[in-house]
């Protein structure tokens, strides 16, 4: 059988790329931000890193396994790239059970009970990292100092949660200025946080590693930031005292994670530029009215949620132009 | 910046082998094969009978309709018989067997290599001579030449390109006859552009070739009535409505024919047989072929009869490696794989490709990750992977909202899909059953 | 407390009494008349929905034998004519007869027959594969053996024979409802005429090739020859472009076609061994597969 000449159908050569190639890049371009996180906040990071992708791993294999029955796809290392970001998106002091119960969410509810790689509508790690936030609010919000910082205490507000405290109490930003970190520091990451969330330089360095590589395009992360820029600019504009600046809202926190790793996630974002730009508007609109006017001090996991949500409806309308589609 | 077209498109390795090698002769072969149906339109109708002795270039079977052709006996010798032989579409199709006895040629052929480049003919002259010696394009559609010429009333074709692009990978028959035969496909362009009645020609060229491009520019010098249009290597830069747009940036409206942008496209392959059609009284009963492969010991370009078997266009090149999985008729993106070396060369076929195993298995295929490579690598401005669903869930009205029959079949989806999944095979089944559909409703 | 237990309750008692109101008069309002004997004929019919009626389902067909009101070319192949009496019983009307029928593969190309010439590396379904050429064998008319008939049957009546991989039907459950015929590219489903005891004569091959193309890709091929043609007493064979057919509803069973097959292209059924042994062993061998598979 073996010399028989095979037959197939156009076309007889392929790119060489594959889905799993993909999430290797993604992993490689999550590397600088992982190997920072674990500077800053000690052999913690990578803990929480380690058993955040074993435990999705695992997982994984586990359900498809026993529960769907059905061949376990975990060489895709998709969950490796889900561990990684729902390890990005909690404190390093996270207990391990608490991270096991989000992996277990992550993988469990937000991936394979949509039917696994591909078929999910919501980014997966978010799914996990928003269940234990609501589920675990106090585990989830006391995050631990950085090394580098000196101070000698356990925790810390994030700059963004001390911002939201003191405006609760009436008071101005210039008046609340000095207990907020510099952009300097923003910038490479000097302050307390998530994992990921920590450096803001390194994950742009990530994102143009991905961007050169094409495994993303411009459109998401440009409309993200774009938008959380502009809007938030708008609102400083009217009232810096009561409204912080944009450079600000787009260094804190979870912002450029988001808009380079977890807005970006091909499977649950629209297909076409112009739909990226759309539902990259979006997320930024939602998360400046979540910091300004909501009950949490981030709300860029929300965001991403909520706009993951209408992705299909996005697909829908922002359909490719069609070539000599015109009328 | 080089000219291009938009959107869409890929560029996969170019692994142009054959590209150093002269044009040669490979012999003429014991017996030939002609298929019927060598062209788009109804196939033709053969004119002699078992036993009938034919010379070169003598009218074998005439044409069936008006989108059809003649076609003429590549050697000369006896008619074995007209039975069903094996085609490259994978299917017996009628056929003519001519067994080779000598190379007598007709008379009235001019069989030497002299350029004649003087001609004063009527534009209907010029097509009438198309028409009789079979021609059509022989970039692959073979879509016959003649009913290109004459546009449907009420359109005027204003310009004609013709294509040099080749923008497959591995083929390299186009490139070389530009290089060998530039004269003459320069008198083919003004012969065409004499039968359409128009003054201005494009030649769209890759720059993958900057030595046909320098040798045409080169040769055109003083005329401005002839541009080269060097272009951005891009893969399916080849086809019709892509060349248009890169050319003239003019989109063909959906489901409309480029003579609705005042264009028509030709290929060079093509000029040059109308040079021989018109000028040498010569109908198209031989045509360029490139045979190779990465293990093929000597790929190569060769003038062949129409009828020749694969078998002797292997066997000059080198043999046939041991390590070859699949044998294609066509270049590697939208050729067609053969099962049997019998096959012979048709007016269509511009190579022969020999893939080794290793590379003729296809990968395992996964779950749509939605990396939306196959919406941007698009051409056409569809979406492949929705298209694919449908098609495959047999949902033929989504199908057709989705334009489905746009696809120029260019297979840029399947080639870029990361989970290796057959976008273009269940696309190509739906387009077949909605043309079906849309067909039944107009009758 | 209880006052406001009080107010939700009057609320919504309110709204709901109002909603329910609003509902009866539109419904009355946009109320259509629909013949109930629609519903009748509806019970009546199998609720297979599987479209063997040519109509989208059983409610359309149901629809239709009533607008038609005569039943001359309506017809439900899964109920039968009992199921086709009853409707005809409800309308008032004359049934119309059919002889039952049952599908039948015509291909006996299996690997020992046909030899495999290539390996097809693509998606694996008849429709596709039929569409890039003419088959992993020589023979370009014969079974691809991937099943769409399978996927397309409703009544899990057809499946493919791992031995021979070739898709054989199980005609207690086939209905005849012509879903396979239309799903084979190759047309090589035929509905036939049903006979007692599942006895059937069927030319088992579509080849159209002339006799030694035929023969040489695949050795259980009709090539055309004639001699059953000749040797039917009730005109049932004809022969058109090197294949040989038989009216199933011409055929009376006699298997002399049978035995003067010289490729055992022609296949029976269902029938008990013939007591007065003339077959050479290559034609009793040649039979063996299609007859062992109905007969189980």
């Amino acid at each position: 059988m073996s010399n028989l000449l095979i037959v197939s159908p156009s076309p007889h050569i392929h790119s060489e790329d594959s889905a799993q190639k993909i999430m290797f890049r993604v992993v490689l371009a999550m590397m600088p931000a992982l190997v920072w996180s674990v500077f800053v906040f000690g052999i913690d990071g990578l803990r929480v890193t380690f058993i955040a992708v074993a435990a999705c791993i695992a997982f994984e294999y586990l359900i498809q396994r026993f529960l769907m029955k059905v061949e376990p796809v975990i060489t895709d290392g998709s969950a490796i790239v889900t561990g990684i970001l729902l390890a990005f998106n909690v404190p390093s002091n996270l207990p391990w059970w608490i991270i096991l119960i989000g992996a277990l969410v992550a993988i469990g509810i937000g991936k394979l009970s949509f039917g696994g790689l591909g078929n999910n509508i919501f980014n997966p790690a978010l799914v996990g990292r928003v269940f234990l936030l609501i589920s675990f609010p106090v585990q989830m919000t006391s995050w631990p100092v950085t090394i580098q910082s000196g101070i000698d205490a356990v925790t810390s507000a994030t700059p963004l949660s001390f911002l939201k405290e003191g405006i609760k109490n009436g008071k101005s930003i210039s008046e609340l200025a000095g207990g907020l970190p510099n952009n300097i520091d923003l910038l490479f990451g000097n302050t307390g946080g998530s994992l990921g969330e920590v450096s803001a330089i390194l994950l742009i360095l990530g994102g143009l590693y991905m961007l050169v590589k094409k495994v993303i395009t411009w459109h998401t992360p440009v409309a993200v930031l774009g938008s959380v820029f502009i809007f938030s600019g708008i609102l400083w504009l009217i009232n810096p005292e009561l409204y912080i600046n944009p450079v600000f809202q787009i260094l804190t926190g979870g912002v450029m994670l988001g808009a380079i790793f977890m807005a970006t996630d091909m499977v649950t974002s629209p297909m076409t530029g112009k739909g990226q730009i759309i539902y990259g508007i979006g997320i930024g609109l939602i998360t400046i009215s979540i910091r300004t006017w909501g009950a949490y001090p981030e709300g860029i996991s929300f965001a991403i949620l909520l706009m993951n949500a209408v992705t299909p409806l996005i697909n829908t309308y922002a359909k490719p132009k069609l070539f000599g589609g015109y009328k | 910046m080089l000219k291009t077209f938009k959107p869409g498109g890929i560029h996969p390795a170019e692994n142009k082998l054959s590209a150093k090698e002269a044009i040669k002769v490979p012999g003429i072969p014991k017996t030939v094969f002609i298929p019927v149906a060598q062209h788009i339109g109804a196939p033709s109708v053969p004119v002699v009978k078992r036993g009938d002795s034919v010379k070169v270039g003598q009218l074998i079977a005439k044409s069936g309709g008006f989108v059809s052709a003649n076609i003429h006996s590549s050697v000369s010798g006896k008619v074995k018989k007209i039975d069903t032989i094996p085609d490259s579409s994978g299917y017996r199709k009628q056929g003519i067997i001519i067994d080779v006895e000598g190379d007598e040629w007709e008379e009235s052929i001019d069989t030497s290599e002299n350029l004649v480049g003087q001609f004063n003919l009527t534009s209907e002259e010029i097509i009438n001579a198309i028409t009789q010696a079979g021609v059509v394009g022989l970039g692959g559609a073979t879509f016959p030449t003649h009913v290109k010429l004459m546009p449907p009333k009420g359109m005027k074709a204003e310009i004609l390109i013709v294509n040099g692009v080749e923008c497959e990978p591995y083929l390299t028959s186009d490139h070389r006859l530009m290089l060998e035969k530039a004269d003459e496909i320069l008198v083919g362009t003004r012969l065409l552009m004499k039968a359409m009645k128009v003054d201005k020609a494009y030649i769209g060229i890759e720059n993958n070739k900057p030595d046909a491009i320098q040798l045409l520019k080169q040769k055109i010098q003083g005329g401005n009535h002839i541009e080269i249009v060097t272009l951005k290597v891009r893969y399916p830069q080849g086809g019709e409505k892509q060349l248009i747009k890169a050319v003239t940036g003019k989109e063909v409206p959906s489901g409309g024919l480029p003579i609705a942008v005042g264009a028509v496209v030709s290929n060079v392959g093509t000029a040059f047989a109308v040079y021989e059609a018109v000028q040498k009284k010569k109908p198209l009963v031989e045509r360029v072929v490139t045979v190779t492969g990465k293990s093929v010991g000597k790929p190569s370009n060769f003038k062949v009869r129409i009828g020749t078997p694969v078998s002797v266009l292997i066997n000059a090149a080198g043999g046939m490696p041991e390590d070859t999985g699949k044998i294609i008729s066509g270049g590697p993106m939208m050729g067609k794989a053969i099962t049997n070396l019998d096959v012979p060369v048709t007016k269509g076929t511009s190579g022969i490709l020999l893939m080794k195993g290793s590379e003729s298995k296809r990968k395992k295929t996964i779950s749509c990750i939605r990396c939306s490579r196959c919406v941007s690598v698009c051409p056409m401005g569809l979406e492949p992977y929705l298209l694919q669903t449908v098609s495959e869930k047999q949902m033929w009205g989504p199908a057709e909202e989705g334009n489905i029959m746009d696809c120029i079949e260019c297979g840029s989806c399947s080639y870029t899909c990361p989970s290796n999944r057959p976008l273009l095979d269940y696309i190509r089944l739906g387009k077949g059953k909605v043309g079906q559909i849309m067909r039944t409703r107009k009758s | 407390m209880s006052t406001t237990i009080i107010y939700t309750v009057v609320t919504l008692s309110t709204i709901g009494t109002l909603a329910a109101v609003i509902l009866y008069f539109v419904a009355q309002k946009f109320k259509v008349y629909e013949d109930p004997r629609i519903d009748d004929v509806e019970t009546s019919l199998p609720g297979a929905n599987c479209g063997g009626c040519g109509y989208a389902g059983c409610r359309a067909f149901a629809e239709a034998c009533v607008k038609q009101n005569e039943l001359s070319n309506l017809f439900c192949p899964v109920g039968g004519n009992d199921c086709m009496g009853d409707v005809a019983k409800i309308l008032g009307i004359e049934a119309v007869k059919q002889d039952p029928r049952v599908a039948v593969v015509r291909c006996q190309g299996s690997c020992e027959y046909r030899p495999r010439t290539n390996k097809f590396d693509g998606v694996t379904t008849c429709a596709i594969a039929s569409s890039v050429y003419g088959g992993e064998t020589g023979c370009q008319f014969g079974c691809h053996g991937y099943g769409d008939c399978v996927a397309a049957c409703d009544f899990d009546a057809i499946h493919i024979n791992p031995e021979t991989g070739i898709p054989e039907v199980v005609d207690e459950k086939c209905v005849a409802c012509g879903a396979c015929v239309k799903a084979c590219p190759k047309n090589l489903i035929e509905l036939r005429k049903k006979f007692p005891k599942k006895r059937k004569i069927y030319v088992s091959c579509r080849n159209e090739e002339k006799g030694g193309i035929a023969r040489k890709a695949c050795s259980v091929a009709c090539i055309g020859c004639g001699k059953c043609e000749k040797e039917c007493k009730f005109d049932a064979i004809t022969i058109a472009n090197n294949l040989a057919f038989i009216d199933s509803d011409k055929c009376r069973l006699c298997r002399k076609c049978v035995s003067v097959c010289p490729t055992n292209a022609i296949i029976e059924v269902g029938f008990p061994p013939r007591k007065i042994k003339q077959e050479t062993s290559e034609e009793s061998k040649a039979k063996t597969p299609a007859t062992a598979g109905n007969e189980k």
